[in-house]
């Protein structure tokens, strides 16, 4: 009897050894993705989320032999919760990787963590350029707001354009987008008459419109972050700017895909530069327009929705690179140089910034099929972040 | 030049209207209440209901929005803030704020998060050329409406009975009441009142100042500097303070547009380093 409780001890011992090892072989690759699933920018989260969960409905949740576990959270667009958040999914949950991030402040906040944990992160939405700088383990499958800003600068100089005032919001992607267009614009021999930044709480553009009006340029070059276009249109219109004579060009986050249709006809005619129209013409984004609308009750998948199905992209080929054994160092290495067909075309990693390298396209807002889209006329093909060397 | 100072006065009617009411509670009753916004954005959310989803012609939601918002005030009067009339000025603004989170909470939950806008009437979207200067219809309807409630009001206080009792109410409720008045009805109307008129405003400006439900705490510290500029006497206060600032705002904007919104305050500093006890103020007034 004496020797039967050590060796019922080791009998256990073995059992939960063995019980772990199958446990870890079978452990899943969990990714703590983090979004503004309400607040201000829910528009946003909800694209990403409803992506996400196509791509893995396309793609199956299992990659490698290892399952994939997506947990959301929502920081409402509130940057000391996304770095809470990001913590304890790191500590707590143990997750593999992060992503989501709707705006610069909150991508930012949860750059640490991803630093201090070694876990790639994925950043779907937040488009100012220092982003990748502060942390070796983002990756960005986004959009950079120099890339986009500077390819429609050097286009509108190539316009019958002399004159340009710019209007942005005052906060880092719209002072990127300032800084960059007026560096290409000014390159090309256009004149910029004054750049006004609107504060990002206060959505009166009145007296900025009615500044515009008064400089009389050419055209009028203008970045909202997306959703608060709606309310730049409705006083670009109350203001009798559309029978001005200035143009409208803005940035895509501007006739955002989302909310396009419900901004109306006030919005036919502007011309804006971005990486994803919904009207894309590839047979790849036919099919994921279609399957995106079916999977959620016709709603159209705006850029957002892009850059989470192409981060949810990255991460898949990086598992599957790395025989699903890889940690992070490993798996952000596998992500430098990918190269892949997104549905806004072909897209890939810069190796050496982590950022992305996209065509560039003009759209032009028309009417298809009596709904309003972002119609593409002209593009630059594989543009990268001009602010990185 | 003089379109800005149109925009500005439009702006600055639409501050006072549903800063008025805080102007009473704050200024006559002597009550914190930082929940003020809150019963704009009821405004607001009503009249989106009622216009976008209900079908309600735009000027029959006005009015409703008006009745509806001073229901909701007077039921949360009698409820809840006649108990902290008589506290501390600390618990009455963390009783207020308290319900303004309780507000924003709620709001964002049954109507989400995200702006919105009231589908106006196309007429309002005209634009009409006065003597050089270009004018918005909607905005000269605030204009016009503001201006209407503004020189009501100033009656009502004071030149009617009504506004008698609430005077000798808020100065000695005690005596008050020796007199005959009821002092509880008073208060309890003038609250309703208050929120009222803040709730039309809420909807007249959701189209300007927009709506979400962070409008109560975005707005707080406007409307708050509109009843410490103007004083406490009467509604001519708030009504130069919100028409100043809302003109220092907007021509602040168009001129300076690198300092963007601070010029408001700059404005505040020096009325209130000038005149400590707002522009207008009641001798003896608490």
């Amino acid at each position: 009897m004496k020797l039967a409780f050590p060796k019922a001890l080791a009998a256990l011992g073995l059992a939960a050894s063995l019980l772990c090892g199958t446990a870890q072989a079978q452990e899943a690759f969990k990714i703590g993705l983090i979004l503004p699933m309400t607040g201000p920018s829910q528009s946003t989260g909800k694209q990403i989320d409803a992506a996400v969960k196509l791509f893995m409905a396309q793609n199956g949740d299992t990659v490698a032999g290892r399952k994939v576990e997506v947990i959301l959270r929502d920081d409402a667009g509130v940057a000391d919760t996304t770095r809470r958040l990001a913590q304890e999914l790191v500590v707590k949950d143990h997750v593999s990787a992060l992503a989501g991030f709707g705006l610069t402040p909150l991508a930012l906040s949860a750059a640490p963590i991803a630093t201090q944990a070694k876990v790639p992160m994925i950043v779907m939405a937040a488009a100012t350029s220092i982003i990748t700088e502060k942390s070796p383990f983002i990756v960005r499958t986004a959009q950079v707001m120099p890339q986009v800003a500077g390819a429609m600068g050097t286009w509108t100089s190539t316009q019958p354009i002399k004159t340009v005032v710019t209007l942005v919001t005052d906060y880092g992607p719209g002072i990127d987008a300032e800084t960059w267009f007026n560096k290409q614009f000014t390159a090309g021999g256009g004149k910029v008459l004054a750049s006004l930044r609107v504060p990002l709480a206060n959505p009166d553009f009145a007296p900025f419109l009615q500044r515009v009006k008064d400089e009389k340029p050419d055209a009028v070059f203008v970045f909202t972050p997306s959703g608060a276009g709606a309310i730049f249109m409705k006083q670009f219109v109350e203001r009798g700017l559309d029978k001005s004579g200035i143009r409208l060009i803005a940035l895509g986050d501007v006739t955002d895909d989302d909310q396009l249709q419900g901004m109306g006809d006030v919005t036919l005619g502007v011309v804006t530069a971005g990486p994803y129209s919904a009207d894309h013409g590839s047979a790849m984004n036919k099919a994921f327009v279609s399957a995106f609308e079916a999977a959620n009750n016709k709603m159209r998948p705006n850029f957002m929705a892009v850059f989470g199905y192409d981060g949810m992209r990255a991460l898949y080929n990086a598992i599957k690179a790395t025989g699903g054994k890889g940690d992070g160092a490993a798996l952000v290495k596998a992500m430098e140089g990918a190269k892949w067909e997104s549905p806004r075309g072909m897209v890939e990693i810069d190796p050496k910034t982590r950022d992305i390298i996209q065509d560039v396209y003009f759209r032009k807002v028309e009417k298809v099929d009596g709904q309003l889209y972002n119609v593409e006329f002209g593009s630059v093909p594989m543009v990268r972040d001009p602010a990185k060397p | 030049m003089l379109t800005n100072l149109f925009d500005g006065v439009a702006y600055g009617m639409l501050l006072f209207v549903i800063a008025c009411g805080l102007s009473v509670t704050l200024g006559l009753m002597n009550l914190i209440n930082l929940a003020h916004g809150a019963f704009a954005m009821a405004g607001g959310y009503i009249t989106v209901v009622l216009v976008n989803r209900m079908g309600v012609p735009f000027f029959a939601a006005l009015p409703l929005a008006f009745l509806l918002s001073a229901a909701i005030g007077l039921v949360m009067e009698r409820l809840l803030y006649r108990h902290v009339y008589r506290k501390s000025h600390l618990e009455q603004v963390m009783f207020s704020i308290g319900l303004v989170f309780m507000a924003m909470s709620g709001v964002a939950f049954v109507m989400g998060s995200e702006q919105t806008f009231i589908n106006i009437p196309d007429f309002l979207d005209a634009r009409f050329q006065v003597l050089g200067v270009s004018m918005g219809a909607y905005r000269l309807l605030i204009i016009a409406v503001c201006g209407v409630l503004a020189a009501g009001l100033q009656y009502i206080v004071a030149r009617t009975r009504f506004g008698a009792q609430l005077r000798a109410a808020v100065d000695d409720p005690t005596v008050a009441r020796g007199l005959g008045i009821n002092v509880d009805g008073v208060f309890a109307a003038t609250f309703a009142m208050g929120s009222g008129l803040a709730g039309l405003g809420g909807a007249l400006g959701a189209n300007l100042l927009g709506l979400d439900p962070t409008f109560p705490v975005k707005y707080m510290v406007y409307f708050l500097i509109v009843v410490a500029v103007g004083g406490s006497a009467g509604m001519t206060g708030p009504l130069v303070a919100a028409i100043l600032l809302g003109i220092a705002d907007v021509s602040g904007k168009y001129y300076l547009p690198q300092l963007g919104s601070f010029v408001i305050y700059v404005v505040m500093i020096v009325v209130l380093l000038w005149r400590p006890q707002g522009l207008f103020s009641r001798a003896g007034g608490r």
